[in-house]
């Protein structure tokens, strides 16, 4: 393909999942207790968008990667340091808040908004990527909608993997039921792409990359536009983290015949 | 209250899903308008002919017969304004949720996802689903209208009522000019498929499994014949932690049969299965919110102090496989 792909990944911040989580009332609606100072990582789905993302970059001559991240300035300063480490990209940061409980529809705007004003944008070359789900929203919802605003027509989930053809077309393999894949070809840029796990396994530091990366992402902080996104048209009666806690029994210095009995008949039961 | 119930047909038929959402929307009283598009939409809607709805509406041709994303949006969306409902369920399914976000969009609807509980009382509505990766549940409502709702699987049982034969009035859907050609399925061969959402145990392998064991040697092999011979014989889908699906991609041994697909838990899947086994996976929180929705959970650990023990399992064997 010529002159290559302009990929635009979509990814934001979301607690690292070994944290505690504790709803708490907030002016603004829900959130998490001590969400400031929770430490965070790139949305999992979306950095395998991201290593995919530029794994086709790397595959495809001339073309180049940008991130667009939605986030509290502060830390996606933070964040910057370990994801910019991993592969080339530019920044283009919004500063507004993570939370998972924020309105879909107020985030894909901000998001299709930001992407909008790339500057040499070209929508005939545009493959947009993000995550299938956020581990924090977990709506499936954001991806389609920055689909929307962006008037492309075709649009993948649960994508594991993209074969790219000299011709512009792509092969996309996406998730369905029952361990199985759904296998389109996509005649050509413009499409949005949300990811499943991919097939990646996460690039390793590169402190080159990241002295590239890190000289554009100060500037893309500081320039970091004000996104007003809160909870939308939600009206939250209860936010509650269910007691799910199980009377654990212990089954010790048991020989591993009585085992394979105790759980044969559990399973015929 | 004005509902629709938004359905499509798989292999011809309605999907399981599909009819548990009849239930769903049945559950909640009101003006029920049933809407079908794909491979022979008209005679699924015979199928529902007992379900009380008061009008059958249905997109049918070639372009609808594969899930796709223009097609399939397309097809909703004319049948949403055809209805013009003030709520619409819609079963959580892969052709769903790749297509009906972008729907609510073009319809101007509120859309909300992963729906695991729904009450009615008049036009008040309100419903439950979980964030952050089902640690936090939450009840919530929107006044806005119309609201799209996908729901979850298992939360109604399927609607079993009589068919018959009802009058569906075919809706017509502007030409899409798809630049998306569907190849078709890739499924692995039925004795090599692994994933059985159907099953009754969901059986997890940890990356235990691959580890060096007690007489410093890998067991890779045996470990593979083991597990294949319990699915075997238990008729099991089989789950695995994301540490073990990534030493594959990371170019380690592994058991050749696991994939990303089969990952369970904060980046992989929440399936329901009524009984669980976890077997060499530490328990950790990032596995255990995967495990959500079974019912009945064990764990065989060589660690007693794992995270299952605590309090995230029924039962904890404390053994080993070598």
């Amino acid at each position: 393909m010529s002159n290559g792909f302009q990929i635009v990944v979509c990814g934001s911040l979301v607690p690292d999942p070994l944290q505690t989580l504790e709803p708490v009332t907030t002016p603004q609606g829900p959130g998490l207790k001590n969400e400031t100072m929770l430490p965070s990582v790139l949305d999992p789905w979306s950095a395998h968008a991201l290593f995919e993302a530029a794994n086709l970059a790397k595959q495809v001559a001339g073309s180049k990667v940008w991130l667009v991240s939605l986030g509290p300035k502060a830390k996606l300063q933070q964040l910057m340091m370990t994801v910019a480490q991993k592969v080339p990209f530019e920044l283009i940061a919004i500063d507004g808040s993570a939370s998972g409980f924020t309105d879909a529809q107020q985030v894909a705007t901000a998001l299709a908004e930001a992407i909008l004003a790339i500057p040499g944008l070209d929508k005939s070359k545009l493959l947009v990527f993000g995550g299938c789900a956020s581990a924090s929203r977990d709506a499936s919802v954001t991806m389609q909608s920055v689909c929307e605003r962006l008037g492309i027509s075709e649009f993948f989930a649960g994508v594991d993997e993209i074969k790219a053809s000299a011709d512009g077309s792509f092969r996309v393999l996406e998730r369905i039921e029952g361990g199985q894949y759904l296998d389109s070809t996509c005649a050509g840029a413009p499409a949005v792409l949300a990811w499943a796990t991919g097939n990646l396994p996460e690039p390793p530091n590169n402190p080159q990359v990241g002295m590239m990366n890190m000289r554009g992402v100060m500037p893309a902080l500081q320039k970091a536009k004000p996104a007003p996104v809160g909870v939308g048209g939600i009206a939250y009666e209860k936010v509650e983290i269910p007691a799910q806690k199980r009377a654990t029994r212990v089954v010790k210095d048991v020989t591993a015949e009585d085992i394979a009995k105790e759980i044969i008949e559990w399973l015929k039961a | 209250m004005k509902v629709l119930a938004l359905l499509h047909t798989e292999n011809n038929i309605l999907p399981r899903a599909a009819l548990e959402t009849i239930s769903v929307a049945r559950s909640l009283g009101g003006e029920l308008t049933i809407a079908i598009f794909g491979g022979s939409a008209a005679t699924a809607a015979n199928t529902l002919a007992g379900s009380g709805a008061t009008k059958f509406l249905v997109v049918e041709g070639e372009a609808f017969l594969q899930p796709r994303y223009s097609t399939d949006t397309a097809a909703a969306t004319a049948l949403i304004k055809a209805a013009n409902p003030e709520l619409i369920l819609a079963p959580n399914t892969s052709r769903f949720a790749r297509a009906l976000p972008g729907v609510a969009q073009r319809v101007g609807a509120q859309v909300d996802t992963h729906i695991v509980g729904i009450t009615a009382e008049g036009n008040s509505v309100k419903v439950q689903r979980w964030f952050y990766r089902q640690r936090i549940l939450t009840t919530f409502t929107r006044v806005a209208r119309p609201w799209l709702l996908l729901v979850d699987g298992g939360i109604q049982a399927p609607y079993e009522g009589a068919s018959g034969t009802v009058t569906a009035e075919s809706v017509p859907v502007t030409q899409v000019d798809s630049r998306t050609t569907v190849n078709g399925v890739q499924a692995p061969a039925a004795d090599a498929q692994t994933i059985r959402p159907d099953a009754q145990l969901l059986f997890v392998a940890g990356a235990g499994w691959t580890k060096k064991q007690k007489d410093g040697q890998y067991h890779i092999g045996e470990a593979s014949t083991l597990i294949q011979g319990f699915l075997q014989k238990a008729k099991a889908s089989l789950g695995s932690s994301k540490s073990l699906v990534d030493l594959k991609s990371e170019g380690q041994e592994t058991l050749s049969f696991m994939s990303h697909m089969n990952q369970i838990g904060q980046t992989g899947s929440t399936p329901r299965h009524q009984k669980g086994l976890s077997t060499c996976c530490h328990g950790e929180e990032p596995h255990a919110v995967g495990w959500r929705f079974i019912t009945e959970r064990r764990a065989i650990n060589i660690d007693a102090n794992c995270g299952w023990a605590q309090g995230k399992a029924d039962v904890v064997y404390i053994g080993d496989a070598f």
